[in-house]
């Protein structure tokens, strides 16, 4: 079993990668990788409300959807959780924490409806809905592979700025083609594990 | 709210050119990237978005005068939610294997920021029919970008359009994979950009938002 949860975390972090493979979460990513001090605040953010929001989502889907037989209105379900959760996580910051307040807020503002904070317990309710351990390992491969994506593109876009672009694709154009060309070296991950 | 001057040519205009979702407003960018591999999934995943755009922008505008401004944001929420819940359950029925590719991407159309954006933007001020119009000009804008990246990346990476096969040879297979999805979308990204200020003078998309 503990096999089953690496490989889903190792799968999910980098050959199931969100942005690369799955081509979610794409306008955070476009969004906040112009400097890399934000990337960082939101590679912390994203992973820590992915992780509290798919355990969340997974109890409720067990205990209270599946006995119900409500499993057909996840989708409403879920963001509505997952709103919820953001809320009271931005309102309990502020007051305990102003400090890490200050400096995340800004990020947990944005993520609200994200695609892929609500991906995260939609695939679980699909393929793990048996296991928290394995819920909790896609849950924390995802973080950590968007997290790895953020970095590496914060760090490009950063030399990028000093590049002499056509004008035409100045901006989000010459973005893309260069993810594309990560997205190619992630490929070569793809044949690592066959799950 | 002037109903009588609402002109709904200038709606579609503007909602295929002027503020075209993907292209121009670069909103809602990941299933144009995921599920544009070839035409028909392209315009399927279109015609969904369009379909939810009318139904949100026609119960957000019916019940416009019963909202609370203070919730209207997760009201707007439930009710995108409840018609993208409609989709999905419609869409697992009748096209099971298109539904196996992209089913995970049309529940994702509850987070696209233009549906969303249109319901606050537009129909929360105006009457039913204007607001249905605004949605499918809208829809149509992202339907028709999501059909050109499609013909666009079929055709090179398979040769073929529609799942009809048209040339024998594979000009670039690379454009059906997931990196060439981004390479399409930079370069068709690039050069509408360049037309646009080549010959009316624009500036080009913005850079990106949420």
């Amino acid at each position: 079993m503990w096999q089953d949860v690496l490989t889903i975390f190792i799968a999910s972090a980098l050959i199931n990668n969100f942005v690369f493979a799955r081509y979610l979460g794409l306008c955070i990513f476009f969004g906040v990788t112009k400097k890399m001090e934000t990337a960082i605040g939101m590679s912390f953010t994203f992973t820590g409300v992915m992780l509290i929001g798919a355990a969340l989502n997974w109890f409720i889907y067990k205990y209270v959807m599946m006995p119900l037989h409500i499993g057909f209105l996840k989708i409403v379900i879920f963001i509505g959780v997952i709103a919820a959760f953001v809320q009271a996580a931005d309102t309990i910051m502020k007051k305990v924490t102003p400090a890490l307040y200050y400096k995340l807020g800004i990020y947990l503002a944005l993520i609200t409806t994200n695609c892929i904070i609500l991906a995260v317990p939609l695939l679980n309710a699909e393929e793990y809905a048996d296991s928290l351990f394995k819920s909790m390992a896609l849950a924390l491969g995802s973080g950590l592979g968007f997290s790895l994506a953020l970095i590496i593109m914060a760090s490009i876009r950063e030399k990028l700025e000093l590049a002499d672009v056509p004008r035409s694709f100045q901006g989000l154009p010459i973005s893309f083609v260069l993810t594309g060309l990560i997205a190619l070296a992630f490929l070569g991950f793809s044949g690592m594990i066959t799950l | 709210m002037s109903t009588d001057s609402v002109n709904y040519g200038q709606i579609f205009k503007n909602g295929v050119f002027g503020e075209n979702p993907v292209f121009r407003l670069a909103l809602s960018l990941c299933p144009a990237v995921a599920v544009t591999s070839g035409v028909k999934n392209g315009t399927l995943m279109g015609v969904a978005v369009l379909f939810v755009m009318v139904m949100v922008n026609a119960t957000v505008s019916l019940i416009r005068n019963f909202i609370n401004p203070k919730v209207r944001i997760p009201s707007y929420m439930f009710i995108i939610a409840t018609w993208v819940t409609v989709t999905d359950l419609v869409m697992a029925a009748y096209a099971r294997d298109v539904y196996k590719q992209m089913g995970l991407y049309i529940m994702l159309i509850v987070a696209f920021a233009i549906v969303l954006s249109r319901a606050e933007v537009f129909a929360m001020k105006n009457k039913l029919i204007p607001s249905m119009v605004d949605g499918a000009a809208m829809g149509l804008g992202f339907l028709l970008a999501l059909a050109l990246i499609g013909v666009f990346r079929e055709f090179l990476g398979k040769g073929a359009l529609w799942g009809v096969q048209i040339l024998s040879v594979k000009p670039l297979p690379i454009m059906i994979l997931p990196a060439g999805g981004f390479f399409a979308m930079g370069l068709i990204m690039g050069f509408l950009n360049w037309i646009d200020r080549k010959y009316f003078g624009g500036t080009g998309a913005s850079s990106g938002g949420h």
